[in-house]
């Protein structure tokens, strides 16, 4: 099967991106080095094409009825323009995905889930409409994204794209009537640092992408960085530390997962997770050496294996190696002496929070 | 172009073993590290360790992935370039420079089973 292409492709290309598959598109993973656009979006601002990521439109009489019944966050009698980060779950608590919910209207909602789940979202979410009064339309296609991030993202989208984006509190958007469309901006993003989401049509996106690259103020920033930096601080990747297997209970994600709601798929699983206890958690671990641990190597301990590595690099913040990994429970305490296992050698390491980095948001 | 230095002898995975009488000197190309980016890591055997020809013997790591090293050379480890331990970047800056192990050979004559720096050069294109 052939990658998608994003609306940005070609601009891509004229850049020298190196392009890699990713959720069924082909993406830029870097322009240049993926520290230089790192420390870019830790220090300036970066541009990123997330075109490739879907989005949802719920709507109609039950919208929140049915956000509500699919969400393990609790949107009920939220503002309009208000944004919810949370799961949607099979009835065992594994995780279909992870995604944002933004309130649009009393009775619509903007779903945005990952690229490499629309299908299957899509398919899942249309299979829990029955008994609902609710349209559920995937406008994956229609839509372009960019995310502009850095400690400069609000001057510089304010300054280059005349979007008047600085009363936007962390976690809300509004409709913006640019171009002759309606854009959608957020003040949201995947890297621990201030910054917005555009959404916009594909001419919107190809044009603004050009204006904020062409200024020589916003680094154009590929999914390389847009690992390391999530990464960093803690945030889950929908693959890694989240899996049709793995519960937002075990991913130490249980802020997200309202069990004080009436209702929710899962919900039932994820509450005895809860009060039982789980058996396995995603944890941080910091490595006393250099020697970099990577997704899928063992976690020992007592001379067993106690678990996975689920993300891992040496921080280009921090310079420390430190991963994520899904570790037995017994092990899962901080300060836990672990081992991982590189390149058949054990490195010397500990349990940690899995904040590497502390994030700078705009609150 | 990436640099290509004559005299040594050069694997289709890109090492190099520089021979100076019974040892061998051994790294990766100039043109592996400039295809690798920015080293973050090197993964380097210990002194003693038995290397044999054909076989991984270490690695070297970039932000994102991890490439293992195969030896050109069968031997024993009697040296490691120390200095990668706390700046595996010098890989970047001078590839032939840095060497990343000391081999003392076990059979001189597997560097004819090589390429030189011609055919080398001729495979990157």
């Amino acid at each position: 099967m052939s990658e998608k292409r994003t609306c940005l492709y070609e601009k891509h290309v004229a850049l020298g991106a190196k392009m890699v598959p990713f959720g069924g598109f082909e993406m830029p993973i870097q322009y240049t080095d993926i520290a230089d656009e790192h420390n870019a979006v830790r220090q300036a601002c970066g541009v990123f094409d997330v075109s490739h990521m879907g989005e949802v439109l719920v709507e109609g009489p039950d919208a929140e009825r049915y956000v509500q019944h699919i969400f393990t966050n609790d949107v009920a009698g939220a503002p309009i323009g208000k944004i919810y980060y949370g799961m949607m779950l099979h009835p065992h608590g594994g995780t279909v995905d992870d995604l944002l919910v933004y309130k649009m209207a009393e009775q619509k909602f903007f779903l945005v889930i990952n690229a490499a789940n629309i299908d299957k979202d899509y398919a899942w979410m249309l299979a829990q409409t029955d008994g609902m009064d609710v349209s559920v339309i995937n406008q994956s296609e229609q839509y372009g994204q960019l995310a502009v991030q850095g400690p400069q993202a609000e001057a510089l989208t304010e300054k280059l794209l005349g979007l008047e984006c600085a009363e936007l509190a962390f976690y809300t958007f509004k409709t913006i009537e640019a171009e002759g469309e309606t854009l959608i901006v957020s003040r949201t993003g995947y890297t621990g640092e201030d910054g917005f989401e555009i959404y916009g049509s594909h001419a919107y996106i190809q044009k603004a992408w050009d204006i904020l690259v062409n200024s020589g103020e916003v680094k154009p920033c590929g999914l390389g960085c847009r690992d390391t930096l999530r990464f960093e601080v803690g945030l889950p990747l929908y693959g890694d530390e989240l899996t049709d297997e793995l519960s937002p209970i075990e991913a130490g994600l249980g802020m997200f997962v309202k069990l004080d709601k009436e209702e929710f798929i899962g919900k039932e699983a994820v509450a005895k997770q809860k009060a039982e206890g789980v058996s396995r958690k995603i944890v941080g671990i910091e490595l006393a050496g250099r020697a970099i641990p990577r997704h899928g190597y063992d976690v020992e301990a007592d001379g067993k294996v106690i678990g996975t590595v689920t993300t891992g690099y040496n921080s280009i913040s921090t310079g420390k190696s430190v991963c994520m990994a899904l570790i037995d429970i017994a092990y899962a305490k901080l300060g836990t002496p672990v081992q991982v296992r590189i390149h058949r050698k054990l490195q010397d390491g500990v349990v940690t929070k899995k904040r590497f980095y502390e994030k700078n948001y705009k609150k | 172009m990436a640099k290509v230095i004559e005299g040594l002898y050069y694997s289709e995975s890109h090492e190099y073993v520089k021979i100076e009488g019974e040892y061998g000197y051994v790294g990766i190309t100039d043109y592996a590290q400039d295809q690798l980016g920015n080293v973050v890591y090197v993964d380097m055997p210990e002194v003693d360790d038995e290397v044999t020809a054909g076989e991984e013997f270490g690695a070297v790591e970039s932000v994102k992935a991890a490439s293992d090293l195969i030896s050109p050379v069968s031997g024993t480890v009697v040296e490691i370039n120390e200095a990668l331990e706390d700046a595996p970047e010098l890989v970047n800056k001078d590839a032939f420079a840095n060497w990343i192990m000391k081999v003392k050979l076990s059979d001189p004559s597997e560097v004819d089973a090589l390429m030189d720096a011609a055919a080398y050069e001729a495979s990157c294109h």
